[in-house]
């Protein structure tokens, strides 16, 4: 119960983060909430170290099978703890970042909605609920990036994110279903436990592929990695939040989730291997060609999400052990330099890195909170980031290939993400002063959230081996088996030191040459954001060209469109399954023979004649034979109605078309043709159905519950009546309700032509 | 006989939808009710026919004896019918309204007149 208190705790405060987030001092506060969560979560992995994983079943829709159901593991609580974490200090970076603003209520309500979606998504069991909070994480994200509606830029990112993540939500749902048929259960602690083997089976290419698709698009893998840097038009808070620490690796916790159902095979490593390593060198690639520090950060988020992706995919003892522990260390140091950058805007005034620089002596916690932060990001020893950065070498040195092989390129990514940190948590702060410049002293609520971070993950890199326990229970969650994980600063002289050495040098190097760097670097895009507009447009054009051809606005081609549809849908099914056997039918009697020839005829007379009043005739002998035909087949209530209707029916039209004059054809003699023809092409499909179905003589199914209760129950002998008024009154009700509507209409037309015709 | 219901409700539809299909506003409606029409016999045809008694129970008896027309496609029937009535009647009075306003019943030229 504990687990799921605590997973919905962030939804239940949503309205009073919208009443304390209005006031700067009200909404600092607000940050104790998930600080108090931080240390729930903190205590419950205690006990689940000790006590094995905690699964709670609440009913959600019993009838369906579904529950609520929650599964909390050291990999769920490594996710928790960190959405908590920094959700408090980003909650309170925002109420300083956003003071003043008139929405700012409005801003921290969405980012509790968000935090308790994110924590649905990583401590959800079932695989149905895990989507829905999924897809609340892409709509608070969608709310959040575009929280500027003002600008059009913002606007069109928040769709882009939107679009492309909902695809993968979409996708996720599909997987989710496939799981249920293929394998029986779509709870993640039933399927873990299980001995049905998944991958065997034949929907399995299926499942793979479309969990992978939710998790490439929510953690921006290449080719769908564009929309992340385009969010950075969110106010920095969330980006810090949603596009660096957490929901981005909600893809990554999908697929590490998934490891032990689904991976371990060449389909999924090569994918995610492929995947990421492609990532990882777009993203650091393109990071030293901005110029805005927030996309610089972004490319570099890409870039590591890139790396921790394609560790992940290798599935291995130490790859999962220095992709949990690079996650880790990148939360910490990228979540403080968002936030760095966000109180260079605040303060300074400005996110671009030439107009920044010297700023050491105006706002130096910022400072050091940045130095700390870039130090982890290069990797340099006693940072957290230095031991992920060793483990994710050393895992790939030991993996079968081709892991080596992507050693060259892991270790040339590293050297641009070390100039990139440099950039973006050291330079704005030494030098020569820039154009930007704060004017006050920096408030505690901007310069704390950071240095907490930095130091968390500086301190962790101190005492590493505080970890071993937890990353050991995370990496057998991921693997399913034990993992034994011992993590220490020094490993003695060995060729990943080489490689970390060779890395700082190679990042110290580029940070040198930036400038030349960013003017020179080709090419500046890879051009994966053109094949998102693209799509869309090529979307317009089609909608700008069916919309007019298939809705002109006439009632003629509206029913042309209706009546050719409905007879290829008949012929095409009649062609498909072919048609029955001729069916028994009743005996055809002179008389009866006789009516319905008589309406044919009818019809035919209506759709030829040129006078209106012969038109208004042929329908009544139509209706009248119509009414004939219900009497000989035992319907008299029928054959009175349809009598008195037919007979209104003439009336009224006689009196009507009294003032119009004879048809005049407005149709050349091929548009006629065509119309008969195809009106004729769709009674007779029409017939042809209806033939087969009346013939069949279906047995009653309802009429012999009516005809045995009408009396015993409604006191009525007349069962068709009976059925009307009592049986099914609401439904004449309904009828009534309809009549009189028409009714009301009928007169207010009248009175209309009423009134026009006294003015002169 | 259901081969001649069949078709005989078939050519209601054909001729209604051709009516339907023209520019003139009283063959518009001439058409719709004669759809109307097509569909209470399609209704009342696919309900299976049957020369049997009438639903309606004999004085002094508490249930049918016997075999006996299908009450549920009736009681739909009868609904259809009287639903049928009213949108002929409303359509009916809207034309005769937009004859007066346009002075045509050419469907064109009326959204010609509007556009």
């Amino acid at each position: 119960m504990m687990i799921a208190t605590l997973a919905l705790a962030p939804f239940v405060l949503i309205p009073f983060a919208a009443r304390m987030g209005k006031d700067s001092r009200w909404a600092a506060i607000l940050a104790i909430f998930p600080a108090i969560l931080t240390l729930c979560f903190c205590i419950t992995m205690g006990e689940v170290l000790e006590a094995g994983p905690i699964t709670v079943n609440l009913p959600w829709a019993p009838s369906l099978g579904l529950m609520l159901s929650f599964y909390a593991d050291g990999l769920s609580l490594l996710f928790a703890i960190l959405i908590a974490g920094i959700g408090s200090l980003v909650v309170l970076f925002a109420s300083q970042d956003l003071k003043g603003d008139p929405r700012s209520g409005q801003f921290q309500a969405t980012l509790f909605a968000f935090m308790g979606s994110m924590l649905g998504v990583v401590l959800a069991d079932n695989l149905f609920a895990l989507f829905v909070f999924w897809e609340l994480t892409g709509f608070t994200s969608f709310l959040l990036i575009g929280y500027y509606n003002n600008r059009a830029e913002a606007r069109a990112s928040a769709i882009q994110a939107f679009i492309v993540t909902g695809t993968g939500g979409m996708a996720l749902l599909a997987a989710a279903a496939l799981l249920e048929i293929g394998a029986g259960s779509h709870s993640f602690s039933e399927l873990l436990s299980g001995n049905a083997d998944i991958r065997s089976a034949s929907a399995y290419p299926w499942i793979a592929l479309l969990v992978l698709l939710a998790a490439f698009t929510k953690s921006a893998q290449t080719p769908f990695h564009f929309w992340l840097p385009n969010a950075m038009t969110a106010p920095t808070p969330v980006s810090a939040y949603l596009h660096s620490a957490t929901m981005v690796k909600a893809g990554l916790y999908l697929v590490a989730r998934s490891t032990a159902i689904l991976g371990g095979t060449d389909l999924w490593t090569g994918t995610i291997v492929t995947a990421g390593t492609v990532t990882m060198a777009v993203g650091a690639w393109r990071a030293l060609a901005e110029t805005d520090l927030k996309k610089v950060l972004a490319f570099t988020t890409v870039s590591a999400l890139g790396l921790i992706m394609m560790l992940l995919g290798f599935g291995t003892d130490t790859a999962v052990t220095a992709a949990l522990v690079f996650l880790v260390a990148h939360a910490c140091y990228k979540g403080a330099l968002f936030l760095i950058a966000g109180t260079l805007e605040h303060e300074a005034g400005s996110r671009d890195i030439r107009e920044l620089g010297g700023l050491r002596h105006a706002m130096p916690l910022t400072a050091l909170g940045g130095l700390l932060a870039a130090l982890s990001m290069a990797g340099l020893p006693f940072f957290t980031g230095f031991i992920g950065k060793e483990l994710a070498y050393d895992a790939l040195l030991g993996q079968a290939p081709p892991g080596p092989a992507l050693l060259p390129l892991t270790v040339g990514a590293s050297m641009l993400l070390g100039a990139a940190a440099l950039v973006a948590g050291v330079a704005p702060f030494i030098g020569r002063m820039g154009k930007a410049a704060p004017t006050r002293p920096v408030p505690l609520a901007l310069s704390l959230p950071p240095i907490v971070l930095a130091v968390a993950g500086a301190a962790v890199g101190v005492y590493p081996s505080l970890l071993d326990g937890p990353v050991s229970l995370m990496a057998a969650n991921v693997t399913g088996k034990t993992v034994p994980v011992h993590l220490a600063l020094w490993h003695g002289f060995t060729p990943v030191l080489l490689l970390s050495v060779l890395t700082l040098a190679g990042a110290a190097s580029l940070y040198a040459f930036r400038e030349a760097i960013r003017r020179r670097i080709w090419p500046r895009t890879f051009g994966f954001e053109r094949l998102y507009t693209g799509g869309l447009g090529a979307l317009d054009k089609v909608s700008a060209w069916s919309v007019p051809a298939m809705q002109d606005g006439s009632l003629r081609s509206y029913v042309l469109i209706l009546i050719l549809a409905a007879t290829s849908l008949i012929a095409g099914v009649i062609a498909w399954a072919g048609l029955p056997p001729m069916p028994p039918m009743t005996e055809i009697r002179p008389a009866e023979a006789a009516v319905a020839i008589m309406i044919i005829a009818g019809a035919i007379s209506a759709a030829r004649a040129r006078a209106t009043m012969t038109a208004v005739l042929s329908l009544g002998v139509t209706g009248y034979g119509v009414a004939l035909t219900f009497l000989f087949f035992g319907a008299p209530d029928l054959a009175m109605t349809q009598f008195s209707v037919e007979t209104l029916t003439v009336i009224i039209f006689t009196l009507v078309f009294y003032h119009f004059r004879r048809f005049r054809s407005h149709s050349n003699r091929m548009t006629r043709l065509r119309d008969l023809s195809v009106s004729i092409l769709f009674g007779g499909s029409l017939a042809t159905v209806l033939f087969f179905v009346g013939a069949a003589h279906t047995p009653f199914g309802l009429g012999s519950y009516f005809a045995g209760n009408s009396a015993a129950l409604a006191h009525g002998r007349n069962i068709v009546n009976v059925i009307l008024v009592d049986f099914r009154a609401l439904d004449t009700l309904g009828e009534i309700t309809v009549l009189a509507t028409a009714a009301l209409g009928v007169r207010a037309l009248l009175r209309m032509s009423k009134r026009d015709e006294k003015k002169p | 006989m259901e081969l001649i219901l069949a078709i005989t409700s078939g050519a209601l539809y054909a001729a209604g939808f051709y009516l339907m299909l023209r520019r003139r506003l009283a063959q518009l409606i001439v058409g719709l009710g004669l759809l109307s029409n097509g569909t209470n016999l399609l209704i009342f045809t696919a309900g299976s026919l049957t020369r049997a008694k009438a639903p309606i129970i004999p004085e002094g008896q508490t249930a049918m004896t016997g075999p006996f027309a299908d009450p549920v496609p009736q009681a739909l029937v009868l609904t259809a019918i009287v639903i049928g009535f009213g949108v002929l009647a409303f359509a009916l009075v809207l034309a005769h309204r937009v004859h007066a306003m346009t002075g045509s019943d050419d469907i064109d030229e009326m959204s010609k007149v509007s556009g």
